[in-house]
C-alpha cells in the first residue's frame, strides 16, 4: 500500500478519533468536575460534609475505575445503542469513552482539589462566602493548572481507549490498524498509524503542559 | 463591640474529648486594640475562631456589635460546623479577619484579591475597582495592584490580607497571629499600620499572639489566656498597676527572679517598685534613702513605653528581712508607686 491509498483512510480516521476523544472528553469534564469537587466537599472537614454521599460517590468512582476498559467496552453495549441508536461506529464508542473516563478524572479533580490551601476556604468563609463561593472563586480558580494536567492526562489515556473501542468496530485509528495493519498485514500501514498516535499523545502532551506553565502564578 | 460569655469548646478526636475553651468571658471595647496572649494550646486560635464562627462553640453567646452571632440560624452552639445562614454569613463580612499565613490566592492578582469580598457582597466592577485601589492606598500598596501574591515579601502580603480585610468597611477586625510569620522589623511595621487604622478608622481590634512584644507595643487591653481560659484581664495601665500580674511581669521582665542576681542576698528583701505617669519624675531613691538611712542596692531597672505611656520597673534591694522594712515599703507606697515583694524562692509574696 503506497502513500496516495493510505492518505485518504488515514485523513478520515483521523477526525472519528478526534471526534469521539473531543466528545468524550467533552461530557467528562462536565460530569467528571463536578463528581470530583463533591468528593472533597461531602469529605469530613469539607464545608457540605455527608458521609453517605461521599461513600456512595466513592464506591461507585472506584468501581468505574477498576473495571477493565474492554469489559466496559462490551458491558455497555444496550446503553449505547439506548443513547446514540446504534453499538459500531465512532459515535459509539464516545459513550463507553465517557463513563470509562469519567471516574478517573473524578479521582484526579478530587486530588487536585485536595491540595488547594485549606486557609483560603477559611478566608473566603470569614468574609462572608458560603460553599458555592468556595468552590467558584477559591477551589477552581486556584486548582486550575492542577486541573488542566489532569484533563491532558485524561485526554492521553482517551486517545488509548479510543483505539482499543477501534479494534471491536469503534471506528477511528484504531480500527483502521486492526482492519488493514493486522487483518491484512499492511506492516508499513500500521507503522504509519502507531506513528500518529504516537504525535497525536505528544502534542496534546505539550499543549497541557504548555497551558498549566502559563497559568501557573 | 465584642462580648463573649461562658464560652466552651469540646473537641472529640478519636473518642477522646479535649476542651480548648474552658468559660470565656471576653469584652472587647468599642475602638480599643484587644491582645490575648498565651502559649500555644492555651485556646486562642480556637477564641478567635469562634468570634466569627468559624468554629462553633460547644455553648456560651458571642455578640459582636450588638447582633447575638450565636442566636443566629447555622450560629448555634454545637451545630454543624458546616451550613452558615445568610444572616450569619452578612455578620462575618462585617467582621474583618486577617491570617498569619496571609491566605491570599495565588491566582489573583494583588486588586482582584482585595476585591474578593466586594465581590461576594455583589458590588459592580467598577465600584470594586475603585474600592480595592482605595484600600491599597490606605495600607501603602498601591502600585502593587497589578502584582501577583507570589511576586510580594511577607510584610507585603499582610498588608494585602489587612486591604482585603477592611473591604467590607467592618467594625471589627480580628487579626490570628498575623505578624507571627514575620521578622521583627516587618511586625512593627504591621502593628504600626494596624494601629493606625484602629485611630483613623476607629476599627476595634481584637488580635491573639504569643509575642508580649505585640500586646506592648499596639494594645490598649491584654487578656493572658492559660489552659482554655482567660486568667488575668484589663487595660495595660490597669494591669501594671495591680500587684502580683503576671502579665505585667512578663510585659515589663526585669530579668529571671530565681536567679542569684534576682533574689538578693541572704536576709535582705527585695522588691520590685513600678512606677508610671507623674510618679516616674520623683526621686524617690535618694528620698527614701534620706529618710531611712538605708542602703539601697539596685539590681535591675527599666523604662519602657507600654499602651504609649512610660512605665519603669525597678527591683532593689534593702537590708534586713520583710519586717524590718515596713516602714520604707510603706513610704513606696505613700508615693503612689506600687510595690511588690518578691520572697527568696522568686515568687511574689
Amino acid at each position: 500500500m503506497n502513500w496516495d491509498d493510505m492518505q485518504p483512510l488515514l485523513h478520515d480516521a483521523t477526525i472519528e478519533t478526534l471526534q469521539m476523544v473531543g466528545i468524550a472528553t467533552l461530557v467528562t469534564l462536565l460530569v467528571g468536575l463536578p463528581l470530583g469537587v463533591l468528593l472533597v466537599l461531602t469529605d469530613k472537614g469539607g464545608p457540605l460534609r455527608n458521609a453517605v454521599v461521599n461513600k456512595v460517590v466513592g464506591a461507585i468512582v472506584n468501581v468505574g475505575r477498576s473495571l477493565p476498559f474492554v469489559i466496559l467496552l462490551v458491558a455497555l453495549i444496550p446503553f449505547t445503542r439506548w443513547v446514540v441508536g446504534t453499538s459500531i461506529g465512532w459515535q459509539a464508542a464516545t459513550v463507553p469513552l465517557a463513563v470509562g473516563a469519567i471516574p478517573f478524572y473524578a479521582r484526579l479533580v478530587e486530588s487536585a482539589v485536595r491540595g488547594v490551601d485549606g486557609g483560603l476556604v477559611e478566608a473566603v468563609h470569614a468574609m462572608g462566602g458560603g460553599t458555592w463561593a468556595v468552590v467558584r472563586k477559591v477551589l477552581l480558580p486556584e486548582a486550575l493548572p492542577a486541573l488542566l494536567a489532569a484533563l491532558t492526562t485524561t485526554v492521553i489515556a482517551l486517545v488509548g481507549y479510543s483505539a482499543m473501542a477501534g479494534t471491536v468496530g469503534g471506528g477511528g485509528l484504531g480500527n483502521l490498524a486492526i482492519t488493514y495493519g493486522y487483518m491484512r498485514f499492511e506492516t508499513n500501514f500500521m507503522i504509519v498509524i502507531v506513528v500518529e498516535l504516537v504525535l497525536l499523545v505528544t502534542l496534546v502532551q505539550l499543549l497541557g503542559d504548555f497551558a498549566v506553565r502559563r497559568l501557573k502564578r | 463591640m465584642i462580648t463573649t460569655k461562658d464560652l466552651t469548646k469540646v473537641y472529640t478526636s478519636r473518642g477522646r474529648q479535649v476542651s480548648a475553651l474552658r468559660g470565656v468571658d471576653l469584652h472587647v471595647r468599642t475602638g480599643e486594640v484587644y491582645g490575648v496572649v498565651g502559649t500555644s494550646g492555651a485556646g486562642k486560635s480556637t477564641l478567635i475562631r469562634c468570634v466569627n464562627l468559624l468554629e462553633r462553640p460547644s455553648s456560651g453567646t458571642v455578640t459582636v456589635d450588638g447582633v447575638e452571632l450565636t442566636a443566629l440560624p447555622g450560629g448555634r452552639p454545637g451545630s454543624a460546623q458546616r451550613g452558615a445562614g445568610r444572616e450569619l454569613r452578612a455578620a462575618r463580612g462585617r467582621i474583618g479577619m486577617v491570617f498569619q499565613h496571609f491566605n491570599l490566592l495565588s491566582s489573583r492578582t494583588v486588586r482582584e484579591n482585595v476585591e474578593l469580598p466586594l465581590e461576594l457582597t455583589g458590588l459592580g466592577r467598577t465600584e470594586r475597582r475603585r474600592k480595592a485601589g482605595e484600600l491599597l492606598e490606605l495600607v501603602g500598596l498601591g502600585d502593587k495592584a497589578g502584582a501577583y501574591p507570589s511576586q510580594l515579601s511577607g510584610g507585603q502580603k499582610q498588608r494585602v490580607g489587612i486591604a482585603r480585610a477592611l473591604a467590607g468597611d467592618p467594625k471589627v477586625l480580628l487579626s490570628d497571629e498575623a505578624t507571627s510569620a514575620l521578622d521583627p522589623e516587618t511586625t512593627r511595621s504591621i502593628l504600626a499600620l494596624l494601629r493606625e487604622l484602629n485611630q483613623q478608622l476607629g476599627l476595634t481590634v481584637l488580635l491573639i499572639t504569643h509575642e508580649m512584644e505585640v500586646i506592648k507595643s499596639v494594645c490598649d487591653s491584654a487578656a493572658l489566656m492559660r489552659d482554655g481560659r482567660i486568667t488575668e484581664s484589663g487595660t495595660l495601665t490597669d494591669l501594671l498597676a495591680t500587684e502580683g500580674s503576671e502579665l505585667a511581669r512578663e510585659l515589663f521582665p526585669l530579668g529571671d527572679p530565681d536567679s542569684d542576681l534576682g533574689t538578693g542576698r541572704p536576709g535582705a528583701t527585695v522588691l520590685e517598685i513600678t512606677f508610671q505617669g507623674d510618679s516616674s519624675s520623683q526621686p524617690f531613691v535618694s528620698q527614701l534613702a534620706r529618710t531611712y538611712q538605708v542602703d539601697i542596692n539596685i539590681l535591675g531597672a527599666a523604662v519602657e513605653t507600654i499602651g504609649g505611656r512610660q512605665v519603669g520597673r525597678m527591683r532593689v534591694e534593702l537590708p534586713g528581712d520583710h519586717q524590718d522594712n515596713v516602714v520604707p515599703i510603706g513610704f513606696l507606697r505613700e508615693q503612689g508607686l506600687q510595690v511588690d515583694l518578691i520572697s527568696p524562692n522568686g515568687v511574689v509574696a
